[in-house]
């Protein structure tokens, strides 16, 4: 006891905290140690990148310079916490944890401090519900989007009829992973076909078991939710069993670059979903090499230039900024708070035009976000990859999902989360 | 060793056998304790107090339970994990099945729930040991985890299989859920590890703590001299589980709010709270103590003085930070097997005949 009181009054020195400055600050809760910091880092360096860029070439939005506060998590919740905890008194306007665990948490957390929270394609899939989650954005497509684009693609390459056919998920054992489970049980009893679960403990690198059980019950596809090196380890496996590569089809999170290149060749055809085109084929990125990259101002190691997870990184901060631009105009004030934020966030339109703008033609669909929705249109592509070329391609366009199961999932959920928490819903 | 400070005189046997025999001990402890409860309080900021004092608090209570178990019963386990996940889905359970219930009742029925598991899973240290005991509540761990991953029953069929703290309220402070306050939650923490901490000291110095350390030191002698191994491990068990069951409800409800368990605790907790009592000291309720302040503010104190002080980018000393911690539990190791606790005795002893000899 008395130790601890010594080192106590050795902290108090120590945390004196940080002066709140007049910037526009991002927190980033980034990860870029442990087991998922092969997904982590693209995405962070993304994140800062685009900012840093703004800073370069307009001064930040509206002449109001940005600051990115970086936070290790090592996608640890508890770490996650502390990190909130850490960063929020700096006048965070938005947070984007990066991790569907670390969401949850802050979920409560975030809303009673009045700091919106953008998991975007990731987090509480019934956040989609504005009236019940203020606070919480997870624009544009969400998990169950995303297991009902799998289910599409499918039937699409079925001519529609997938009775009988046997799927199963591969997924990271945690919040995460079992979201799609409760939308692809629905769409099962819809459609008929026949689902297999198939959890991957955390970390994710032990999965023989999961693939021999694929061997044995070949389904005729396999549908992953993985993140980190759970991503190529079960592609490693897919390919070990020589499991047909296009009948494998990822999440967004488990189709980036660092995820098929350790399987090699025998990765071609793994699919993934999109919810932005891949690649550097887009004006915007002589601006970020001319500002950033040859300035040598480039977060990280900067080697993750262009791949999908650095774009994807890259797209929340550009919808960060856009929604900081409309929270601008809405307030009439460069310095917006992160109450205005979330106005800002909640009345955000994306469009082609906007896109062409920002040197980024047909990069990502149209995005609309009202009070009632908060996730957005659900607009989802289907993306390959070519080994031989170490390119991913988009194969489909953004298409709609089944938003009939989806919306009344979502009204389920997020009645049942009202109900748990003495919430009345309503729009802000 | 120095057990008594000269010119301390006791007239009674109660007085002698009291808790804190030393009268400058007895300042110590009432000095920290005015200090946790008074100067902390108005003192600390949010983010301390999430990141540090509370953890802390909580882990605390985690290291004094497999203490129990291990430092002063001689039983290893690798299962505190597995237990502290039973106390937090129990705790979970409680809270939703009966949404009158007083939150400090669901937490020790928690605890309750807990030491009786801990009873089922301490039943094969009667007839194994050592490594292979350590072996069986490895097993404890990893099937626990399982279960309230598979039986949505324990989880009420959430989408994410997470578990999250309805709100709940003590003496009309919010402590959990999403409007809880930080102080009154440090409050409750405080108030049941300082509770539990001294029933834990009691309870090792009386007879019971006793038996424990006669079959921790040599069992087959120990029960030739009539301790009853069956009763005595099982108590260990129980209570030790007991303990961990408390600090996972109040980590669940208290601290994180949602909790999933394959993350929460995981075996990596089982092994942070192993660390905390070997580092600070086997077989000693401080130990517990400064083991836990150890391992929690270490990681944080590192990452401040680097990152924040320093401007060092973040995974750069997120990777320092592994090797520095362990780094420090080896020289630790080599340096003071006994532990932290140890060390403070020796500390002491060695002030006592300098510079402070009388």
């Amino acid at each position: 006891m008395k130790l601890r009181n010594a080192l106590i009054a050795a902290f108090t020195g120590v945390c004196v905290a940080t002066p709140v400055l007049a910037d526009l600050v991002f927190p980033a809760l980034t990860y870029r140690t442990g087991a998922y910091a092969v997904s982590g880092i693209p995405q962070a360096d993304g994140y800062s990148d685009y900012f840093t860029m703004l800073n370069e070439r307009d001064g930040g939005i509206g002449g109001e310079p940005i600051k990115v506060v970086e936070c290790e998590t090592q996608y640890n919740t508890e770490k996650g916490v502390e990190c909130y905890e850490k960063t929020k008194g700096l006048g965070a306007l938005v947070y984007q944890p990066m991790s569907t665990g670390i969401t949850y948490q802050l979920i409560p957390k975030a809303s009673a401090d009045g700091i919106p929270i953008h998991s975007m394609g990731y987090g509480r899939t019934s956040a989609a519900n504005g009236k019940v989650f203020p606070y919480v954005f997870n624009y544009p497509a969400n998990y169950w989007n995303g297991a009902s684009a799998v289910v599409n693609h499918i039937l699409e390459l079925n001519g529609g009829n997938i009775k009988g056919k046997k799927i199963a998920l591969v997924y990271h054992n945690s919040g995460y992973g079992k979201e799609p489970i409760r939308t692809l049980e629905e769409l099962s009893a819809k459609h008929g076909f026949d689902l297999t679960l198939l959890p991957v403990d955390h970390p994710g690198q032990e999965q023989k078991s999961q693939w021999l059980q694929i061997r044995r019950e070949r389904p005729d596809y396999v549908t992953m939710w993985g993140w980190g090196v759970m991503n190529q380890v079960a592609i490693q496996e897919a390919a070990n069993i020589r499991y047909p590569m296009e009948n494998f089809i990822g999440i967004w999170w488990s189709g980036s670059e660092n995820d098929v290149i350790p399987a090699g060749d025998a990765a071609d055809g793994y699919k993934a979903l999109a919810l932005h085109a891949p690649g550097m084929d887009f004006p915007l990125f002589d601006d970020m090499k001319k500002h950033v990259y040859d300035k040598g101002m480039a977060a990280g190691a900067g080697d993750q230039i262009g791949t999908i997870l650095y774009n994807r990184g890259m797209f929340q901060a550009i919808l960060a900024a856009e929604a900081v631009k409309v929270a601008q105009k809405m307030s009439g004030k460069a310095d917006i708070t992160a109450a205005e934020m979330r106005v800002g966030m909640e009345n955000l339109k994306v469009d082609q035009a906007m896109f062409s703008n920002l040197g980024l033609p047909n990069f990502a669909p149209n995005l609309s976000v009202s009070c009632d929705n908060h996730g957005g249109a659900g607009l989802v592509a289907v993306q390959q990859w070519d080994a031989k070329a170490k390119t991913w391609s988009l194969v489909s366009d953004f298409k709609p999902t089944d938003m009939d199961v989806i919306n009344k999932l979502i009204t389920e959920d997020s009645s049942a989360y009202a109900k748990e928490n003495n919430i009345t819903p309503k729009c802000l | 060793m120095f057990y008594r400070e000269a010119g301390e005189f006791k007239t009674s046997y109660r007085a002698d056998q009291q808790t804190f025999p030393i009268g400058l001990d007895k300042l110590g402890f009432y000095t920290s304790l005015l200090i946790a409860f008074v100067v902390i309080p108005l003192t600390m900021s949010e983010y301390w107090a999430q990141a540090v004092f509370l953890p802390f608090l909580i882990f605390g209570i985690a290291a004094i339970g497999l203490n129990i178990l291990t430092g002063y019963c001689g039983q290893v386990s690798l299962g505190s994990g597995g237990f502290m996940a039973v106390g937090a889905y129990a705790c979970y359970k409680l809270m939703t099945a009966f949404p009158d219930m007083n939150i400090l009742i669901c937490v020790l029925l928690s605890g309750g729930v807990t030491a009786f598991v801990g009873l089922i899973f301490g039943l094969p240290s009667l007839r194994i040991k050592g490594f292979y005991l350590a072996v069986a509540t490895l097993a404890a761990q990893f099937f626990l985890v399982w279960l309230f991953n598979k039986v949505g029953w324990f989880y009420n069929y959430s989408a994410s299989g997470q578990i999250t703290a309805p709100e709940r309220t003590l003496f009309g402070y919010v402590i959990t859920g999403a409007k809880a306050e930080t102080l009154p939650i440090y409050f409750v923490c405080l108030g049941l590890l300082v509770f539990l901490a001294v029933i834990a000291r009691n309870l090792t110095r009386g007879a019971m703590g006793r038996k424990w350390m006669a079959i921790r030191d040599m069992d087959i002698a120990a029960e030739i001299i009539g301790v009853n191994p069956l009763m005595a491990k099982l108590t260990a068990f129980a209570i030790s589980s007991f303990y961990v069951g408390i600090s996972g409800a109040l980590l669940f409800a208290l601290y994180l709010g949602a909790v999933e368990v394959g993350e929460a605790f995981s075996i990596q907790k089982s092994f942070l709270i192993l660390f905390m009592i070997i580092i600070g000291g086997l077989g000693s309720i401080f130990g517990s103590l400064v083991g836990a302040a150890f391992m929690i503010a270490m990681p944080v104190i590192l990452k401040n003085l680097l990152v924040t002080s320093l401007g060092w980018p973040g995974d750069i000393a997120a990777h320092l930070e592994f090797m520095i911690v362990g780094l420090m539990i080896i020289v630790f190791l080599i340096l003071e097997p006994h532990g932290l606790a140890m060390l403070w005795r020796i500390i002491k002893e060695k002030l006592r005949i300098w510079p402070f000899s009388h």
